[in-house]
């Protein structure tokens, strides 16, 4: 038997990574809270990097400069980029990775090479991928004249990372209306749902339409917390916010390297479905058609949830690959892991850089502790 | 002979499939194209129009000029993956090990504490972990750019291990236990000879993520510590470049983990699936 005397090596063992990760992620967190609520950086008589460097704490002061001030737009800015980034990266490599996966399910030849192919994006470095895809999309070479160079078409006039253009705008004072039009989305959703299925899950219903007007009532008080503190931006003329059209060519070249990530993750969840499964289906008289859409689909879902989780938690943190492409200082680019180093180690304004960091280190919780914990329970009771 | 409706239907959907594939597969190939050609062109003779052209002559200068300018930074990656990899595979072994074969006090809430540290940017840690490494002196070195590594690269090496090991039945190791094998026996005779795959797949992993870092490079380093990456967002960086350099640069800095992914793509995969957990 095991002995006492080995449980307690056991645990021994174990505290120089517990101590470790402790402090290195733990402590940390607490010390960029703590920095976050002080003035690090922002007092002028206080050197940044003196040994003896004076904070003095200024409460949430931080986090109310860069949500409101009229001339901290930069960071406001960076969080409507990540959300237009977010949304048509993790669709993009959703849909490219399912339809990869499908086409790979079919028993082709020579699948492992394609499989290769599609994949290998993934074991390059952000910065090599930002490299190549920043000569790819040059304005007046790279793929703009690649009609040109194969059929003698005339040359793609889109400018990429150069693009100036804003579209599906944006105004912090409209989330209220957003949010309502989400949610008639939504509950527009559902009815063609039970329109199509005929099948009534009330309790599932309820709660959704629960949630929604919750969401639109919440959204009134935007209002009361918001606008008071937004009308100063207001007057100032300032650059439209929306979708920036220079994110487009950085958003192809994050689909491209990260893809075969979710093909691999859809292959692995095909291969999962019992064939049995699908042969019972084929027997009752589906069509290969109706096998995935009643049959592997399905089974997807939770994958396809896994796989927006991880890819919208790597798009909330993305660094490397606008740095490689639109440089650290493109205003149209603009990202919150940017901000953190350019505010943080080019400005020495690390209250500040601390602020925003706090701000992407709630986001990414938000999405990651949730599904931590799904994910370890399940597979605890899977034991 | 004529086909049947169905053959007929069957024939157009498998080409079409293929078609599609190969379609596929040229998009994903055709950065590779470009760089390669880019590369391998004299830089007098690159220009926007010709982007597509094959070069005239192989110009093997850039690799050679690539190297230089990378300088240190290539050793520096080279001992900074060795390092950092390798330290934070044994601690991984042995921490998915007492994981998953041995009780620990409030282990139900220290193992999930430990994988939320794999999931956060790194850029909430970033001024912290600068102020740290200044006051232990590590800061702008290579070795502290190591410690840096091992110590986030804990997580998932410890996941990958723990899932490793939890398909080791329980009944191999009290048997061992009987014949009075400790807790370094039972890890010496029975876990680790058994490890191999997962050494290989948690090596792979971090060795791939650490060449591929760059954050840590650019904010923990200076010039004479800097990972190849910095280089090569050096290279790149700035608007009159000659561009034949930062392909050729993004050939030498891809080169290592492409070759590993080529060669043990398996292991590849199962490192990069372990990422959306499933303990």
């Amino acid at each position: 038997m095991r002995s006492n005397r080995d449980r307690l090596i056991a645990f021994v063992m174990l505290l120089p990574s517990l101590i470790l990760v402790g402090i290195f992620v733990y402590g940390f967190i607490t010390q960029a809270i703590q920095t976050s609520m002080t003035d690090w950086g922002q007092n002028p008589e206080q050197p940044p990097l003196a040994a003896n460097v004076v904070k003095s704490f200024v409460g949430l002061q931080n986090y109310q400069n860069i949500m409101t001030d009229t001339l901290e737009f930069t960071f406001r800015n960076s969080l409507i980029n990540t959300f237009f980034f977010t949304v048509f990266f993790v669709l993009g490599c959703v849909v490219a990775g399912l339809l990869l996966a499908l086409l790979l399910d079919q028993n082709v030849k020579g699948e492992a090479f394609f499989r290769t192919v599609f994949l290998f994006p993934m074991a390059l470095s952000f910065v090599v991928t930002g490299t190549i895809w920043r000569w790819m999309l040059q304005p007046n070479g790279g793929i703009n004249i690649l009609p040109q160079a194969l059929l003698g078409l005339p040359p793609i006039q889109f400018t990429w990372i150069n693009n100036r253009d804003v579209w599906l705008p944006f105004e912090w004072g409209n989330v209220p209306m957003y949010v309502t039009m989400l949610g008639i989305a939504i509950l527009a959703f559902m009815a063609i749902n039970y329109a199509l299925s005929r099948r009534w899950r009330a309790t599932q219903y309820a709660v959704i339409a629960a949630v929604v007007v919750l969401l639109i009532f919440l959204a009134r008080l935007w209002d009361f917390i918001w606008l008071p503190l937004d009308t100063p931006e207001a007057e100032t003329p300032i650059a439209p916010k929306g979708f920036n059209a220079a994110l487009i060519g950085i958003i192809i070249a994050a689909v491209w390297q990260m893809s075969g990530y979710t093909m691999a993750m859809f292959i692995a969840g095909i291969r999962g479905v019992p064939e049995e499964l699908r042969e019972a289906a084929r027997v009752d008289g589906c069509s290969e058609i109706d096998v995935y859409r009643r049959i592997v689909l399905p089974q997807l879902n939770p994958i396809i949830l896994s796989a927006m989780i991880v890819l919208g938690h790597i798009s909330l943190k993305i660094f490397d690959l606008v740095f490689a492409m639109a440089g650290p200082d493109n205003a149209k680019t603009v990202v919150p892991g940017l901000l953190v180093y350019t505010e943080g180690f080019r400005e020495n304004a690390f209250a500040k850089a601390s602020a925003i960091a706090v701000i992407m280190l709630f986001f990414v919780a938000v999405i990651i502790v949730p599904y931590l914990w799904s994910q370890l329970r399940q597979s605890s009771q899977e034991r | 002979m004529t086909m049947t409706a169905y053959q007929w239907r069957r024939y157009t959907v498998r080409t079409s499939i293929y078609v599609v594939l190969i379609l596929l597969t040229l998009v994903f190939l055709a950065p590779v194209y470009l760089v390669v050609v880019t590369s391998l062109k004299d830089p007098a003779t690159i220009n926007l129009a010709s982007t597509w052209n094959l070069p005239e002559f192989p110009y093997w200068q850039s690799f050679g000029e690539v190297l230089e300018a990378f300088g240190p930074r290539l050793r520096n990656s080279v001992a900074l993956v060795l390092g950092a990899t390798v330290l934070s595979s044994v601690m991984g072994s042995l921490n998915g090990y007492i994981f998953s074969k041995w009780r620990v006090p409030g282990e139900r809430y220290l193992f999930p504490l430990m994988l939320f540290g794999m999931f956060i940017p790194y850029q909430a840690i970033l001024i912290p972990l600068f102020d740290f490494m200044r006051g232990v002196n590590l800061y702008g070195g290579v070795i502290g750019l190591i410690v840096i590594h091992t110590v986030y690269g804990l997580p998932i090496t410890t996941l990958i291990f723990r899932n490793f090991y939890v398909d080791i039945p329980d009944e191999m190791l009290e048997a061992a236990a009987i014949d009075g094998a400790d807790f370094f026996g039972i890890y010496r005779h029975i876990v680790f000879p058994l490890s191999i795959p997962g050494f290989v797949v948690v090596i792979i992993w971090q060795f791939t993520q650490i060449w591929n870092e760059f954050l840590f490079g650019v904010t923990m380093t200076n010039t004479d510590s800097q990972p190849i990456t910095v280089g090569l967002a050096q290279l790149a960086g700035g608007e009159a470049v000659k561009w034949n350099l930062p392909m050729a640069g993004a050939i030498v800095a891809a080169l290592p983990p492409l070759l590993v992914y080529i060669i043990l793509g398996r292991y590849f995969i199962r490192g990069l699936l372990a990422g959306s957990v499933k303990g």
